[in-house]
């Protein structure tokens, strides 16, 4: 049995201290009224003259673009600023006021959602491992199951975010602000209230919640079940159960994914719709959730918590973080070039914003998260290396954070975007969080999975093509 | 090499013929060559073959693809002819860049591909009209073959194989 060390503990801990230190940060420095936002932006721009210049330029050219632009997708006030041109200022005041205000709000969310996507994900490359009856996976098991444990907290905390969303306590989604499904109303948007079948502050509390609830579930279950399992001795009769409960779950899960990626990322756009974009997002969470779950089987077995797992299993986690990284590139570039190449207004204003206002996370995540892993774990022998795994897992890691910052931000945040205290507060409150919930939960269980029909094969599993370099093949045949 | 004799080991089962292989290599003896009608997984290990580069090979080939690519649409839609087509920016190769990438991916692949295939081709002598070197037919179908060179201890190698479950030994002379 693994121990869940102490120091471990604390640091887990201390994690979630700083983290919640630098959200509250974010939440004290954000304006509460116009004067006070006016006030934050007047003091970025004295901080030196070449500062304060090229600020204002860039002040001035995004106005120009949101005057241009009245699709522009974050924007509820760019209506008002076009019809009553006299009173630019005082519209441009009120809507940098509040995407200072949703910054913290941001900020929360883009970690949150990171690290709840990854759990989620890794709870269904677990299904797909059991669906697929996969032989080299299962002493893989308990740590994937250890890794899901982070849905519940994180589970709690989006359900905060939804509650507060409904209160009107945040401005993340620009459908929700008041009037805008009013006609006559200042804030009313026909575009916008052409969609309200779907885009309405029940409909979407309700679904996000039965979201929620179906992939806890079967977390729950299969938790349960598969520790059940390693004792059952009952022909088979449990590890049936767990076969077609997961089934079952692959199923709700594609489902549920799609439609949680329109309601919680795409409706931070509300003016913006593509097909693939319930791919997109699943090839990025999925990316990032194989990566994290060959990050802590390197970490638990370098402590030896894990003596089955030998190089041959670190090598097919790579070949996942490998290939699933060129899948997402895949999908990011044909979202993005179908748009670019048609050129559609309506569609284009998406990556207008993001190529102009995140030129630099948008373009580096294509480094991290495609040429990176292609150079580094294209070489066999490399895959099979734990500590340039590390370092490619790191990165892509990184990547998928940045790519999360760049699919939320403009929405909410639009140019004010930074990161500062309350983005990495956010960030270290969920990493502190997903350590304290993987560790203690894989501390729970018998790091094998016992009872599994395959165990002996996945113990036995082995990738020729390593055997040159000293790994022993005594067991190949 | 001159006429010189050579041992024909036949086996009929693969976990008896990688058997063989080791206990062959332990006693010091040089393998030349084994036929086998499928591959045998761990044989290349057994003989102590070195590890192929042909995926090295690949990826060199893919870039070349690449480059291929890259100058061939820069020299055409750019530097020969930059004509307006539906209004795509032709100013500099990287203003036109993503409408490339579908060449630039199919141009890498087909390199890589056929490059590393032809190679393979020619590394292992394979062509058209080429004359099979199959010491026996058998070994196409059912049977596993360890051919052995011989030199004035035939009696010694003999006994080995014999050991090792040889269903069929036979000294030949190599032309």
């Amino acid at each position: 049995m693994y121990q869940f060390s102490g120091k471990l503990k604390m640091f887990s801990i201390a994690l979630i201290i700083i983290g919640a230190l630098g959200i509250a940060y974010g939440f004290y420095s954000a304006p509460s009224t116009v004067e006070e936002a006016k006030e934050i932006i007047a003091h970025q721009s004295s901080h030196g003259d070449d500062h304060g210049a090229t600020h204002d330029e860039v002040k001035k050219e995004e106005h120009h673009t949101d005057v241009v632009k009245d699709l522009h997708a974050n924007d509820h006030d760019a209506k008002a600023e076009v019809a009553h041109g006299e009173h630019h200022d005082a519209a441009h005041d009120e809507h940098v006021f509040h995407q200072l205000q949703n910054k913290p709000w941001a900020a929360v969310y883009v970690a949150l959602f990171f690290f709840l996507g990854i759990s989620l994900l890794v709870l269904a490359f677990y299904a797909i491992q059991r669906v697929a009856q996969a032989g080299w996976s299962v002493v893989l098991f308990r740590v994937m199951e250890a890794i899901t444990a982070n849905l519940v907290p994180t589970s709690i905390v989006m359900l905060i975010v939804i509650i507060t969303a409904v209160m009107h306590m945040n401005h993340l989604f620009p459908w929700m602000a008041e009037g805008t499904f009013t006609p006559g109303h200042e804030n009313y948007d026909a575009i916008v209230d052409g969609k309200s079948w779907w885009m309405n502050v029940p409909g979407w509390a309700i679904r996000s919640i039965i979201y929620l609830a179906i992939w806890n579930a079967y977390r729950f279950f299969i938790r349960r079940n598969s520790i059940k399992e390693d004792t059952a001795n009952d022909g088979g009769k449990t590890y049936k159960l767990n076969y077609n409960v997961s089934v079952g779950f692959i199923f709700l899960f594609m489902i549920t994914e799609s439609m949680m990626s329109w309601d919680w990322i795409m409706g931070l756009d509300p003016h913006w719709f593509s097909t693939l974009f319930g791919w997109y997002v699943l090839a990025s969470l999925l990316v990032s959730a194989v990566t994290v779950i060959a990050l802590v089987t390197i970490y638990l077995r370098s402590k030896g918590a894990l003596p089955k797992v030998n190089d041959s299993h670190i090598h097919d986690l790579a070949k996942f973080m490998f290939g699933f990284s060129v899948f997402w590139t895949y999908l990011w570039f044909s979202q993005f070039m179908l748009i670019w190449y048609a050129d559609i207004p309506e569609e284009t204003t998406y990556f207008v914003a993001r190529f102009n206002e995140y030129k630099v996370p948008f373009l580096a995540m294509v480094v991290m998260n495609f040429v990176f892993p292609i150079l580094v774990l294209l070489n066999s022998d490399f895959k099979s290396i734990p500590w340039l795994v590390i370092i490619g897992g790191v990165v892509i890691l990184t990547g998928h954070y940045v790519d999360v910052f760049v699919m939320i931000m403009p929405g909410t945040v639009g140019a004010q975007w930074s990161f500062g205290l309350a983005e990495l507060g956010s960030l270290l409150f969920f990493l502190g969080i997903f350590i304290y919930a993987t560790l203690s939960a894989f501390a729970k269980a018998n790091p094998i999975a016992k009872g599994n029909p395959f165990l002996e094969e996945s113990e036995h599993f082995h990738y020729y093509n390593i055997e040159h370099r000293g790994e022993g093949s005594g067991d190949h045949h | 090499m001159e006429s010189s004799k050579v041992i024909h080991a036949f086996y009929n089962d693969d976990e008896l013929v990688l058997d063989a292989v080791k206990a062959v290599k332990a006693e010091g003896h040089h393998i030349e060559e084994v036929f086998c009608p499928f591959p045998v997984h761990g044989l290349d290990k057994a003989m102590g073959l070195a590890p192929t580069r042909l995926a090295i090979t690949a990826f060199f080939y893919g870039i070349t693809g690449l480059s291929f690519a890259i100058w061939m649409t820069n020299y055409m839609m750019i530097q020969d002819w930059p004509q307006d087509i539906g209004g795509k920016p032709n100013f500099s190769w990287f203003t036109n860049m993503p409408a490339f990438v579908p060449i630039m991916f199919e141009l890498t692949v087909f390199f890589a591909a056929h490059l590393m295939v032809i190679t393979f081709y020619m590394r292992s002598r394979i062509w058209p009209f080429k004359e099979a070197e199959n010491p026996d037919p058998r070994t196409t179908d059912d049977h596993f073959l360890m051919e052995i060179p011989v030199h004035n201890n035939e009696a010694e190698i003999t006994a080995l194989l014999a050991k090792t479950g040889a269903v069929e030994i036979n000294v030949v002379d190599k032309h």
